[in-house]
């Protein structure tokens, strides 16, 4: 077997970030000419059903162990046990949180190399090769494995899922017994929301307001927006500074450094202070009054018009077209 | 009518905010042998040489406690804060580390070509030959004081000194007439000066003796001087200079010194500089522009004039392929010697280096003779602290040592050499080479210099000039303030003493004066002063200036012009590595 | 209670760093500083300590780092350590997250502590999470992003930030707990403190000394390396649209959205 992939399920789902890797460690084994399965991790609620709709992104079969959720040491235990019993070459995560717990565990426990935020894996030579971004995104590195088996932990969201068409997943259950250290961490209160901190570091979209917005009341625009794409709203130094939004949301060299799959970057001139945060996203959307305005050398999308006529429109646009 | 900044002091009484008694309840105070404040090419001199003084006499280093040498330094660590050109003239390392083979100093050698060029233009250099006398560079070493200031720091903390990185001195502790050390700075205030939530206050350092080594626009140094009345009648001026640092793919094989464009040297403009050009090794390069900050046009920014540099054909050649690795900015004192404190030293307190004004403006030469100061203080200070408990309550030894030194021999040969280009470039020219061929005898007499706030400003249009920005070869400020390795957090407490309601004038001088762009002109008062005006901007109307203060590199120009730079929370500010 | 808090010395933030094209690691000669992160876990502990709930013996600093980190380890010890534990030898150069965490975990051995805290991360992006590396060398429970922290009848109560959440976790002592740069404000160190660190007492340890097997660290006990470094790839140039019909504008960019399943 090739690839063995960790599935993080809540609330009865799992998660996108899951699927995506569940997806591209099925992808990924194709390509090594072997096969993926994933191991799921938990109580009750991961019925043979709910387990069996892994197989739709590709992989045949999941080991289910009964565990608590939410901690990763158990889940090290589980992995290790499924890897040795089972002969994969690599251990495959989705990132987040538990993502690089688990990782980090096996690395020790297996005595394995580690990749962490990998942005990108191919097969090469009957390998896999880990790409790497570092330095604030200016580099790639490729990453090798020395000996068996290899860890690679994505960065959050990096692989999309990919539903390959094949039927429900076999499931194996496996009997796991905990290190004792497994079991010293307890689960008091899981995945509590606590509403109005957003982490923009989390969001998938983020529409970040500069101070072409021209005064506070400019972030209205920036938050229908937001709402309308399912984002949130981040900010730059210059008006976090002049008090028209709070810290927390700033983005830049003294704030937060944030990589989201689409960023709208609103009146904001693209300083490099301000480059530096954001430089990773995926997509980033310009716009800006100025067409000198440093921003438009490195968006994807650059708007050269004033933003209190387009922000509207293209909020109640998008909300047209989401339904 | 006339605008000039002096007209809008900045809200600022120096001796009576920075200096006083210490406050610290007596077994609160920190006590240490002799603190220097500054970890400078002067601070760190002397403190070296402090350490090997005391290494030949045991007793002395007994009675000095734990702590016989501390150093304050504001940056993160010494050589954070350290920018000039540099081409060192060797005699203080010399005299320093005199076992030591030159080849392990932190330098890049001796260059053994020079050349010094005429631009009359963006695309023409009409090279100067023989090398007018002040930019021979024979037999001096190119030096990156960022470097340099590193590598002393080692030495110095090998031979047992404290090194306080991160550490403001804020207040001079005087009582009774005698300075008996130095008050650190406040850490963790915010904005408006309130105490966060990890607020930690300073403490009273107390020492025998307290050396002054700051540099450029030394805070204390300027409380110190109004303090104890040690001030010349003739007021300090001061030099903008803004440089960068290259990695470039030919080496260059010369020492370069430019005058003349992109500076306009007339009487209207007032523009008296030049640019140099040091190689750093096989593949770097240290250029930069200087010009004096009497200069009368208010949108005139050596930043951005600097950039304009690097477009002639004879700057372009010299980086084409290569890549800024480096940025920098900072004042240097050029009144020479009628500016200079009269008397450097009061009762437990010395001053050396660029704090007392100890460059030589046409040559461009300070860091020797900052580190022979120091030298001097270490021995002034020690001559005295063994002559009793209450023998540094009289340091005019140091005086006199400085007095009979190569410092002041060379900075009085050109004492009157500055002065004469406030009337322009041909007839300054003209008056300074009599000086030089008659070593600074002719035309003799004592002239005054001026101080650089009380220069009109007018709103010309040199900024139609500056090249678009591109990002590789030219630069914006903002990209300039990244590439010093500034990060100040953004909610630290303003430091700049300064009017903020001035007329555009002054308001559009600063913001192009200041190469960090910590201040700015909004665009509605912008606006405003264009309606004003009928279309075209007012001088006169007054606008609000906006004020970054964490992009502040702390250059010092501010404090030339009408504003006061006060020391930021210590480890603030640009953190040089190669300038 | 003995607490050690893991610090590593990173590259300064500011300052331009780049790779090292001979070893095709981080070049580490420039400027550098204590991991900010780790600020974090050493205001943790001292917290601790203050607060009262137990009593706290010792705070002791350890790091893996070259000879020449000192500087790094008295910024520690001026935050609030009382004393620090320095690993050292040419030898662990070149180690990977799979070595260092091993080479840490046998140091952390050699002083026993009841609780290892550490930074979520290091300020140079080459690890995340090196405290779960270390948990399962020392068959200790181990959290991360932890941004409370308190010791409750001898366990610590944690509540943790997860990309879904916050959980609330209660742990037994020994562990190791890896801290958010939202657990607190670190405090600025007093000048006494600083002056005061140079006195306090450094261990150096060298492998031999702790018990770690030569071939499992440096270069050589790496199960990772480095096969090239490459420019990320090529960004296509940007498009850019001139705003004029308001409506046709924002149309094109509604499309362009959905091209790139940016409205899903």
């Amino acid at each position: 077997m090739s690839i063995l992939v960790y599935a993080l399920h809540y609330e009865g789902e799992f998660n996108k970030n899951s699927l995506g890797a569940v997806s591209e460690g099925a992808k990924l084994a194709k390509e090594l000419g072997g096969d993926a399965a994933a191991v799921v991790v938990g109580g009750d609620d991961l019925t043979d059903e709910l387990c069996g709709t892994l197989g739709k992104y590709g992989v045949a079969k999941v080991y289910r162990v009964k565990g608590p959720e939410g901690l990763a040491q158990p889940v090290v235990d589980a992995m290790a046990k499924v890897i040795s019993d089972n002969g994969f070459k690599y251990a495959l995560f989705g990132g987040g949180l538990l993502g690089f717990e688990i990782g980090a565990g096996l690395t020790a426990r297996l005595d394995a190399g580690v990749t962490m935020e990998v942005t990108a894996v191919r097969a090469q030579d009957g390998k896999l090769v880990a790409e790497r971004p570092i330095l604030q995104d200016s580099q790639v590195v490729d990453v090798g494995y020395v000996g068996e088996p290899g860890i690679i932990i994505g960065r959050l969201n990096a692989f999309d899922a990919v539903e390959s068409g094949d039927g429900a997943a076999a499931v194996e259950d496996v009997d796991v017994a905990f290190e004792d250290h497994s079991t010293k961490a307890t689960m008091v209160q899981r995945g509590e929301q606590r509403g109005a901190d957003v982490n923009i570091e989390d969001a998938d979209v983020l529409v970040a307001g500069g101070r072409g917005l021209g005064n506070a009341e400019g972030f209205e625009l920036c938050e229908s927006l937001a709402d309308a794409l399912g984002g949130a709203v981040a900010a730059t130094r210059a008006v976090v500074d002049a008090g028209w939004y709070p810290y927390a949301a700033q983005i830049g060299q003294t704030g937060k450094t944030v990589a989201p799959k689409l960023y709208v970057a609103a009146g904001i001139s693209g300083a490099i202070q301000h480059k530096v945060g954001m430089q990773s996203s995926e997509n980033i959307v310009a716009i800006n009054k100025d067409p000198n305005a440093p921003i438009f050398e490195f968006s994807d999308l650059g708007i050269v018009g004033d933003l209190n006529k387009i922000m509207p429109k293209l909020t109640e646009a998008v909300k047209a077209k989401k339904g | 009518m006339s605008t000039a900044p002096i007209e809008f002091p900045p809200p600022v009484d120096s001796a009576k905010e920075f200096v006083g008694a210490p406050t610290d309840p007596e077994d609160e105070r920190i006590e240490v042998g002799v603190v220097i404040v500054g970890g400078g090419p002067a601070g760190l001199a002397c403190a070296i040489r402090l350490t090997q003084l005391l290494a030949e006499d045991e007793a002395l280093m007994e009675s000095l406690g734990e702590v016989p040498v501390a150093v304050v330094e504001k940056g993160k660590g010494p050589g954070s804060h350290l920018l000039s050109g540099a081409m060192m003239n060797p005699s203080a390392m010399r005299k320093l580390f005199p076992g030591l083979d030159e080849s392990e100093w932190p330098t890049y050698g001796p260059v053994p070509r020079d050349a010094v060029y005429l631009l009359p233009n963006s695309k023409r250099a009409i090279p100067l030959k023989p090398t007018p006398p002040p930019f021979r560079n024979h037999g001096n070493h190119v030096t990156s004081v960022a470097q340099l200031g590193r590598w002393l720091s080692d030495q110095a903390e090998e031979g047992g000194v404290y090194i306080l990185g991160e550490t403001a001195a804020t207040k001079l502790l005087v009582e009774d007439g005698q300075v008996v050390g130095v008050r650190s700075g406040d850490k963790g205030r915010g904005r408006d000066g309130q105490e966060l939530s990890n607020f930690e206050p300073g403490s009273d350092l107390i020492a025998k003796a307290t050396v002054l080594a700051e540099g450029t626009q030394g805070h204390l140094t300027g409380a110190a001087i109004r303090h104890f009345d040690l001030g010349s009648e003739d007021p300090q001026q001061w030099e903008l200079g803004v440089k960068e640092v290259w990695e470039v793919e030919k080496p260059l094989d010369r020492v370069i010194h430019t005058m003349a464009w992109p500076l306009r040297y007339g009487a209207k403009y007032q523009e008296f500089g030049g640019s140099f050009i040091y190689p750093m090794g096989e593949d770097r390069v240290s250029m930069g522009l200087v010009c004096g900050l009497d200069y009368r046009d208010a949108t005139f920014s050596v930043h951005d004039a600097l950039q304009e540099l690097k477009t002639h054909p004879l700057v372009a050649e010299i980086i084409e392929g290569g890549k800024r690795i480096g940025w920098g900015a900072k004042t240097i004192p050029s009144g020479g010697y009628w500016a200079q404190p009269r008397r450097m030293w009061a009762p437990g307190l010395v001053i050396a280096g660029d704090g007392a004004g100890m460059v030589n403006i046409p040559t461009l030469k300070g860091v020797h003779y900052a580190m022979h100061a120091g030298m001097f203080a270490a021995e002034a200070i020690v001559e005295r602290l063994k002559a009793g408990e209450t023998g540094v309550a009289d340091l005019s030894s140091y005086q006199a040592k400085v007095d009979n030194s190569e410092i002041e021999k060379d900075i009085r040969r050109s004492r009157n050499m500055r002065q004469p280009f406030s009337k322009g470039f041909l007839v300054g020219g003209a008056i300074a080479n009599m000086m030089e061929i008659s070593g600074g005898r002719f035309p003799g007499g004592r002239w005054k210099t001026h101080d650089d706030a009380t220069i009109d400003v007018f709103i010309g249009d040199r900024d139609k000039d500056y090249p678009k920005p591109d990002g590789k070869t030219t630069f914006d400020k903002l990209s300039s303030v990244f590439a010093s390795g500034n990060a100040t957090r953004d909610d630290a407490p303003n430091h700049i003493r300064i009017q903020e309601r001035v007329p555009l004038e002054i308001a559009l001088m600063w913001q192009n004066m200041c190469p960090a762009a910590v201040y700015e002109v909004p665009e509605d008062e912008l606006e405003a002063a264009r309606a004003d005006g009928n279309g075209k901007l007012d001088g006169k109307h007054e606008v609000k200036l906006q004020i970054t203060p964490s992009n502040c590199v702390q250059c010092g120009a501010i404090t030339a012009k009408g504003g006061r730079l006060t020391p930021p929370e210590g480890g603030d500010g640009p953190n040089y590595q190669v300038t | 209670m003995k607490i050690c808090v893991l610090v590593k010395e990173v590259p300064d933030a500011a300052v331009e760093k780049r790779m090292d094209p001979a070893s095709k690691r981080l070049d580490r000669s420039g400027e550098t500083t204590l991991n900010q992160f780790d600020t974090h876990a050493i205001e943790a502990a001292m917290q601790i300590r203050e607060g009262g709930a137990v009593d706290v013996d010792e705070i002791v600093a350890v790091t893996m780092a070259p000879s020449e980190a000192g500087r790094t380890l008295n910024k520690a010890v001026a935050l609030g350590a009382d004393r620090s534990v320095h690993l050292t030898d040419d030898a662990l150069a070149g180690s990977d997250v799979c070595a260092t965490g091993y080479a840490l975990a046998r140091v952390l051995e050699s002083e026993a502590p009841d609780l290892v805290l550490l930074g979520q991360q290091s300020a140079d992006g080459e690890c995340y999470t090196i405290g779960a590396v270390v948990a399962d060398h020392l068959k200790m429970p181990s959290l991360t992003q932890v941004i409370k922290l308190d010791v409750e009848d001898g366990k610590l109560r944690c509540e943790r930030q997860a990309e879904y959440g916050y959980d609330t976790v209660s742990v037994e002592l020994p562990a190791v707990i890896s801290v958010g740069d939202a657990i607190n404000e670190p405090r600025y160190p007093s000048l006494k403190a600083i002056m005061g660190a140079k006195k306090k007492p450094r261990d150096v340890k060298s492998p031999g000394d702790v018990g770690i097997e030569p071939g499992r660290v440096g270069q050589e006990g790496s199960r990772t390396e480095v096969l090239a470094v490459n420019a990320p790839p090529e960004k296509a140039a940007g498009e850019i649209i001139e705003d004029e019909d308001t409506n046709e504008t924002v149309e094109r960019i509604v499309a362009w959205l959905e091209e790139r399943k940016l409205l899903a």
